[in-house]
């Protein structure tokens, strides 16, 4: 019994192993040292990388991107809720509306990505309708900000929200609303004080979600925010791609890796089951 | 709240998630280039499957996502077995911590690792490195996928198995395996759409001989629309949609 | 007697707990022997130890005189009919019952499943799957597809839980009459008394992870060594650590047995069969009688005698 359990568990620990733990030694050896000449890293072992973090220009782009995080994060939460309670609410065609929810999820983030492009850019579909029924003369800059990356971090992730909250709505004792209306309690009373207090595991387990990802975005940055609106994962593909800084770039993956892991031991010591 | 006011706004909201691939559904069949409506054509479709480059990164694409998720679900399936008959908790955090780390910082660990490797073993990033990138980002998905299915599984069914003379193995491939079957199925075809998908890891550590679709679609876009993209962007959706589907149905 | 398998000082501990304690049985050869008590005894341990999917901690278990203990599930020739059946849902009714026989090697599967499926009047449900089944034929395949491997012994646990009520006293008489046909020896597992009286030859009944009482029906139902064994089988009056059940308890107005003592009436309830009064005595103790409803009519505040036959009081230790 124990040997065949060993053997079955055998692929998965040598995949686990070599291909991220490993991984994740050698870019928290990497952070460590110093760059090299053309590209690469080499002796001496350095805290520099570290250091580097904090300086104005990346602190700002770090600060940013906490912030675009904190927003995209907000609209979902606030975007998703009534829809949790709807489709929560909807009895047998529960499923078929998380459904709906969930399809685009799963079909190709990049082509959603790029319909927003499609959409938003200067000769997009929104900037040609406006001109043409001529109640703007010039393109609107819909593409290439902030708004734009929120937008599109939003429409990525909205059912990274939807989904836990809809958990937690749907196991909502249906009898204790009840005894909330019997009581007298108007239903914006039940709804603030009886629904929202009892959907709070799903409330900090979606934002959660929502936020580790939209922290680590690199795509929707790239694509819709352009030059002008940079993040995190940006700087670190940039630090192993053109800028050859792979010591800086370990060290901001490590940083951002951190800031994850913090998040999730925050939420699952309150909601272990929530999220697992 | 009123369950009419919410149906409402959720209408708003299906239209949000689902207006904007239907807007670049409709223009793929514009016989225009530009975003005005000229008349019907399947002209881009044309011109997609006579793109050399994107048929060739789209049978890259097709033979990475086939054998990395075929691999991958057979490890996963073994693996989730092995954790439900009991916990490895290292293991199994460790699985949880590859799903929740940034695309990029898997990108960019698993780059470090091939370039590392190649001082020692001689090889090239290509289209092996992408597999393997594949099965480890996609390992974790099959395994809580497979564990779902397990947890509704009534370990009885294999103590009986036993019971009657089986031994563990039998047990495990003519009782088990196939109560799990579905939610195996389902496990690959998800690990196969992420696959398929993946742009982020896939273009830190592709060679030259190994572009996927995606890291093509990801140059086109960046150069600016194009209604090829917008094409080649609706026969995506329309097939993972329909993979995705089929995956709904198996677990039923 | 000959014993067909043997228990001797067989425990199993886990960290917080004893589960079974110390437990020496000792089952005859084609008998049909229960193991009786709460839930949480420790009597499905005990049968999980003898199939072997747990080790016991200490003691032997020996089938035929051999040890069963380095033994795996899969080579004991001892075989499980589960509490919720375990039938394999992918496969048929035939399928179910002839795995075993794969899984030995038997060749003559036809004969073997046809007299089995005679055995538990399966005949035309072969090809069906046991989602098809009603819950009495599930626990006929259940039964069929461990019989068909003519065990030395079957275990069961708790065969009739799942049944629905009005089905069990059937079941339970088709159970017997197949162990007596078959003449396998049975172990039940149940937590109901009076399905392990009206079943098994001999019971032993458990407590706390230990035996308390090792007996025929009769013995530990008349003759209970210990208080928890007279108080699990049924109902107890206690007057002066003398035992008397209800029904063997008389209430009269006037004093008449040699064994008597004085109660008030608090109250009278017609259960249909009987009417069961239920008096408390002087020195606080309740009585409780079950009289038959054309005899005396008593209503709270009533002074009764109450008394019994010396040959129906219990004594435990």
């Amino acid at each position: 019994m124990k040997r065949l359990r060993a053997i079955f568990l055998a692929p998965a620990r040598t995949i686990n192993f070599v291909l991220f733990l490993a991984p994740m030694a050698i870019v928290l050896a990497y952070s460590l040292l110093s760059r090299g000449v053309y590209g690469g890293v080499e002796r001496p072992w350095t805290f520099e990388s570290y250091t580097r973090l904090i300086d104005p220009l990346y602190g700002g782009i770090l600060l940013r991107s906490f912030w675009i995080s904190v927003l995209s994060t907000g609209v979902c939460l606030v975007l998703g809720f009534p829809m949790a309670l709807f489709i929560a609410r909807s009895g047998a065609r529960r499923n078929l509306y998380l459904n709906l929810v969930m399809l685009p999820f799963w079909t190709s983030f990049l082509v959603r990505t790029y319909a927003w492009m499609f959409l938003l850019r200067d000769t997009g579909l929104i900037n040609t309708v406006l001109q043409s029924l001529g109640i703007i003369h010039e393109p609107l800059p819909l593409l290439y900000n902030d708004g734009a990356v929120i937008l599109g971090l939003v429409y990525g992730y909205l059912p990274f929200m939807i989904l836990p909250l809809y958990t937690t709505l749907e196991r909502l004792d249906k009898s204790l609303l009840e005894a909330s209306a019997d009581l007298g309690a108007t239903p914006f009373v039940t709804l603030t004080r009886i629904i929202i207090p009892l959907s709070a595991p799903g409330i900090r387990a979606g934002s959660i979600l929502v936020f580790i990802t939209c922290l680590g975005a690199y795509l929707t940055p790239d694509l819709l925010g352009g030059s002008k609106t940079v993040m995190i994962g940006n700087v670190i593909q940039n630090q192993f791609t053109s800028a050859r800084d792979w010591p800086f770039g370990a060290a901001a993956s490590l940083a951002l890796m951190a800031l994850v892991m913090v998040m999730l031991l925050v939420v699952l010591r309150r909601d272990k089951e929530q999220m697992l | 709240m009123k369950q009419r006011a919410l149906g409402f706004y959720a209408v708003l909201v299906y239209a949000f998630l689902h207006v904007p691939l239907l807007v670049l559904a409709v223009f793929s069949f514009n016989s225009s280039k530009f975003t005005v409506w000229k008349g019907f054509s399947l002209d881009w479709y044309k011109a997609a499957f006579h793109d050399a480059g994107l048929v060739e990164a789209a049978v890259n694409s097709l033979i990475i996502a086939t054998v990395a998720s075929l691999l991958a679900t057979i490890a996963g399936t073994l693996c989730a077995y092995g954790l439900w008959k009991r916990s490895a908790p290292i293991l199994s955090n460790s699985l949880y911590l590859s799903l929740v780390t940034p695309e990029i910082v898997t990108g960019i660990s698993l780059l470090a690792l091939f370039q590392w490797m190649f001082r020692f073993l001689k090889i090239q990033l290509g289209m092996h490195t992408v597999i393997l990138a594949h099965i480890a980002f996609t390992l974790a998905y099959v395994v809580i996928v497979v564990m779902a299915r397990l947890r509704t599984f009534d370990p009885a069914l294999e103590e009986a198995a036993m019971d009657l003379g089986a031994t563990e193995w039998q047990a495990f491939r003519q009782v088990t395996l196939p109560s799990i079957l579905p939610g195996v199925l389902a496990a690959g075809l998800l690990a196969f759409t992420v696959s398929i998908d993946d742009y982020v890891i896939t273009s830190l550590v592709a060679g030259v001989d190994s572009e996927t679709l995606p890291m093509v679609i990801f140059q086109m876009a960046r150069r600016g629309v194009s209604p090829v993209v917008n094409a080649i962007s609706t026969l995506i959706v329309i097939a993972l949609g329909g993979l995705i589907l089929l995956s709904e149905r198996i677990q039923r | 007697m000959e014993s067909v398998l043997e228990l001797r000082e067989v425990s199993k501990h886990y960290p917080t707990h004893r589960a079974v304690d110390g437990v020496s049985l000792s089952i005859e050869r084609g008998s049909l022997y229960g193991l009786l008590g709460p839930s949480g005894c420790g009597k499905t341990t005990t049968l999980r130890l003898i199939a072997g999917f747990d080790d016991p901690t200490s003691g032997d278990i020996l089938l035929n005189g051999s040890s069963l203990v380095p033994l795996k599930p899969y080579q004991r020739n001892v075989n499980t009919v589960f509490q919720s059946y375990a039938l394999f849902p992918h496969m048929s009714v035939r399928a179910n019952i002839e795995f075993g026989l794969k899984r030995k090697g038997i060749t003559d599967l036809d004969a073997r499943v046809r007299r089995v499926v005679d055995l538990v009047q399966l005949n035309g449900k072969e090809s069906r799957l046991p989602a098809e089944l009603s819950g009495g034929e599930k626990q006929r395949v259940a039964l069929a597809r461990s019989l068909v491997l003519e065990p030395e012994v079957l275990l069961l646990d708790e065969p009739l839980s799942a049944l629905d009520p009005n089905l069990r006293k059937q079941v339970r008489t088709e159970l017997k009459d197949v162990q007596r046909r078959t003449g396998i020896t049975f172990v039940i597992v149940t937590h109901d008394q009076e399905e392990a009286l009206s079943l098994c030859d001999r019971i032993a009944v458990m407590h706390q992870g230990k035996v308390e009482q090792i007996g025929t029906p009769e013995d530990i139902y008349l003759r209970p060594r210990t208080r928890f064994v007279a108080e699990f089988l049924g109902a107890m009056n206690w007057f002066n650590g003398i035992g008397v059940r209800p029904e063997s308890t008389r209430m009269t107005r006037s004093a008449a047995a040699a064994s008597s003592v004085q109660a008030i009436v608090e109250s009278s309830m017609f259960l249909g069969h009987c009417v069961q009064v239920r008096a408390r005595t002087k020195e606080g103790a309740v009585a409780i009688a079950e009289i038959p409803r054309t005899g005396n009519h008593f209503v709270p505040g009533d002074s009764v005698d109450v008394s019994w036959d010396h040959n129906d009081q219990i004594e435990v230790v």
